[in-house]
């Protein structure tokens, strides 16, 4: 059952140089000696799983504080600005600080507060956001599970999010909060359905479930053999993480801070840090299924070539919310259900017939699927776009023709010309 | 079987965007506005009571922090209320320096008015530092002329209170090359930006009859195809002799009443080019011969009013002879536009609450005052 564990290298090197003498700890040499006398495998079993998972959490967390401060520089250089540059060089310790900060501050707990649940949301919302990563291949041998479901698991495990944010809002007892999660069951539900239906395409292609067969599936990245998969799965993981145009449930110039409102201190942090650790969380699916991964060329490490992808999708994601001004509730609903829903449907169908012709493609065969896929889907997406947009053309309709509105010191509106007569 | 009731939200006083200290009880149906209850008064400061204990000099002041985004403005509004008080012949030269003054005010709070709908759009502002921008150009100018950025009382009885230095004039020619690109920019956000027109479009439409018998002025009431402009219907300093457009559009909605704007303050452009053309060298104001510093008109009452940038700014004043105006009443465009809030809401949904109620360009300081 833990026989996963030995594929990853970090563990493979903790556990080798600790236990004694283990049969899985063979090289050309024979048996590898470790510090432990023998006996103590159990123990080296425990401390390099200790250390692994102290290793990974900590990882994140770190990179949750980089992606703050490279978010922080970023909108600085967006907004004609020098963002943050006081503490530490290039203001690297910035996000430190606020960290800081958060952990110092006074816990409120609102009276109208359903206390249980106000405390585990925070919880519920953060644990999530690691299992993510878990199953994500960051190079070669660089994960701690390959599981064989891993699509469906990352699937199943970011839709409790939404759960998340819901309790939230309820336990906060606050009306603004409430309207915040009541617009998280509605999107977030509502774009759980294309984002899975966008990835059916890769799965025919790749055949496996697990991640790191799909990476090593892709001989081109599947960018471009599934175009609309990847145009689908981007807007509707913008949706899940709650960045602009769809971030309703946070919408800062309507509901303040949504279903945070109430929260203040290590629980507002915690919320925080789970935001920004699933925007990697995203990137790095992204990464994972859409652009190859890590795989790169050989003059650098694979680990590279999967943190240049994911900071390159991190930028994109930064570049869409500093310069997109948010959709409206309906507006996000059609979108999910009259556009993209029609759009992956399309994907699927294009896909199967190409699979179905070319079971096992060679390289040129390959291409030529790309290039159809493309061919199908820029007309359809041109398409659904028009569709979408006609009913807004209607409404424009409906102000008035272009004659100017008689007004004059003796014309005022009828209406009150009636009144004057009759006094 | 299941129920639903409509839900009472109570958003404000403190609140990110509503413009000030504004606090609506709004009842909503699912996401559904059925209805808005206004509640105002958050920023009162009694400045009408606070003008009747001083001179008539010294209420500039005060006219300074009503509409603090358009402080020129409600500068010549009580400016013009006092000469028409006293019979004040104001000097020419004066006079172009105060249009000057009060049409880059208007290009500044139509450039602050646009940001924020943008903001309030759910942008994260970038749009609006791009609009700021432009406005800290105006400001510096303004300090070239007063010394302050914001609170200029910069208008005296008859003129202003000094002449533009050298500096001023090269300043001013480069912040009116640069003032039509930014529009465009802006304009191109505008219309170009399919998010921005697919939510202000059709939003909040108010019909003509409506906004007149509300007595709604402004840009709001010229989105609505209502040729109305105080500049042009009543002149008041030296309009008259101008040539200017008034830009009018048809659908009356959130997204015309910012195009107006935006097409607003490229005429006011062109205002000051006119302007730049016809000012000539002379005093800025008349000699204290003829007005002293300590004004005392002759008791009776005078109404002055000026297209500002929100609409009719007008000032009552009334005098008993003394130093000191018996009463003065503000004609507060801001105040009179928020009147038709409801009906603006009212069948719109939770996130265009603020773009409408950001579409009137409200200004919590004039509202209140």
């Amino acid at each position: 059952m833990t026989d996963f564990l030995y594929e990853n290298v970090i563990f493979r090197l903790i556990y080798c140089n600790l236990s004694g003498s283990s049969d899985k700890c063979v090289n050309e040499y024979g048996y590898v000696q470790g510090i432990f006398p023998a006996g103590f495998e159990w123990l080296a079993f425990l401390l390099a799983g200790f250390l692994l998972a102290f290793i990974f959490i900590n990882g994140i967390l770190g990179a949750v504080i980089l992606s703050i401060w490279g978010e922080r520089r970023l909108y600085g250089r967006f907004q004609n600005r020098l963002g943050p540059n006081r503490w530490g060089p290039w203001g690297l310790f910035s996000s430190v600080a606020d960290a800081i900060k958060v952990m110092f501050k006074e816990d409120v707990v609102p009276s109208d507060a359903d206390r249980l649940l106000f405390n585990i949301a925070p919880i519920l919302m953060v644990f999530p956001v690691f299992m993510i990563f878990s199953v994500i291949p960051m190079g070669i041998g660089t994960f701690v599970v390959d599981l064989n479901v891993g699509l469906l698991f990352i699937l199943s495990v970011t839709s409790m999010s939404g759960l998340a944010v819901v309790i939230a809002a309820w336990a906060s007892g606050n009306r603004i909060a409430i309207f915040s999660g009541l617009r998280a069951v509605a999107v977030l539900i509502s774009y759980e359905i294309p984002m899975a239906l966008s990835l059916v395409g890769v799965l025919m292609f790749a055949g496996t479930l697990s991640l790191g067969g799909i990476v090593e599936q892709q001989k081109i990245p599947f960018i471009l053999l599934q175009p609309l998969g990847f145009f689908v799965f981007f807007l509707a993981s913008l949706a899940e993480i709650n960045r602009t145009p769809f971030d309703l449930t946070e919408a800062e110039s309507e509901l303040g801070a949504g279903y945070l409102n109430d929260y203040s201190s290590m629980k507002f942090g915690i919320f925080f840090l789970a935001e920004f650790a699933a925007t990697i969380g995203s990137s790095a699916i992204i990464t994972t299924v859409f652009l190859s991964g890590w795989k790169g060329p050989d003059i650098l490490p694979s680990q590279f070539w999967f943190l240049l992808k994911l900071v390159i999708v991190l930028i994109a994601i930064v570049w869409v919310r500093m310069s997109w001004p948010r959709l409206r509730i309906d507006q996000i609903l059609e979108l999910a259900w009259k556009g993209l829903f029609e759009l992956t449907l399309i994907n699927i169908v294009a896909t199967a017939i190409l699979v179905t012709i070319w079971p096992n493609p060679t390289m040129g065969e390959i291409w030529i699927m790309a290039g159809i896929n493309w061919l199908v889907a820029i007309p359809s997406v041109i398409v659904v776009g028009k569709v979408l947009r006609r009913k807004d053309n209607k409404t424009i309709q409906a102000g008035r023709d272009n004659e100017p509105y008689p007004v004059g010191t003796e014309t005022l509106a009828p209406s009150l010309v009636n009144k004057v007569g009759e006094k | 079987m299941s129920t639903t009731e409509p839900i009472t939200v109570n958003l404000g006083p403190q609140h990110p965007s509503t413009h000030g200290v504004f606090r609506m009880r709004v009842t909503f149906d699912g996401e559904e506005i059925i209805d808005v209850e206004p509640v105002f008064g958050y920023l009162h400061r009694g400045s009408e009571k606070l003008a009747e204990e001083r001179t008539y000099t010294q209420v500039l002041t005060l006219t300074d922090r009503m509409d603090y985004v358009s402080s020129m403005l409600n500068n010549q509004a009580y400016m013009l209320a006092v000469e028409k008080l006293c019979n004040v012949e104001p000097s020419p030269r004066g006079v172009w320096l105060r249009m000057i003054a009060a049409e880059l005010q208007r290009v500044a709070s139509h450039l602050v008015a646009t940001g924020f709908l943008i903001q309030d759009l759910g942008a994260l502002g970038t749009p609006l530092i791009y609009a700021m921008r432009q406005r800290e150009y105006i400001l510096d100018l303004f300090e070239m002329l007063c010394g302050a950025r914001i609170t200029n009382s910069y208008l005296r009885p008859g003129g202003v209170f000094m002449d533009a230095p050298d500096e001023f004039w090269p300043a001013l020619d480069k912040v009116l090359n640069d003032i039509p690109n930014a529009l465009d920019e802006l304009e191109e956000l505008l219309s170009g930006n399919e998010i921005i027109t697919s939510r202000t479009q059709g939003v909040s439409i108010l019909l003509p009859e409506t906004m007149v018998n509300a007595s709604i002025t402004g840009p709001m009431l010229r989105a609505g195809s209502v040729d109305w402009d105080l500049r042009h219907r009543n002149p008041y300093d030296f309009y008259d002799q101008i040539n200017f457009q008034r830009p009018l559009h048809s659908s009356s909605d959130n997204f015309a009443r910012f195009w107006v704007r935006i097409q607003e303050a490229r005429e006011s452009v062109k205002i000051i080019y006119q302007c730049l053309e016809r000012i000539e060298p002379g005093c800025v104001r008349p000699s204290f011969h003829d007005v002293p510093r300590l004004i005392r008109p002759e008791p009776g009452d005078a109404y002055a009013a000026i297209e500002g940038s929100k609409g009719e700014l007008g000032f009552y004043l009334v005098s008993d002879g003394s130093i000191a105006p018996y009463r003065c009443h503000v004609r507060a465009p801001s105040l009179i536009n928020l009147t038709l809030l409801r009906e603006m809401l009212v069948g719109t949904l939770f996130n265009d609450l603020f773009v409408s109620f950001g579409s009137i360009d409200l200004n919590m300081g004039e509202v209140d005052r």
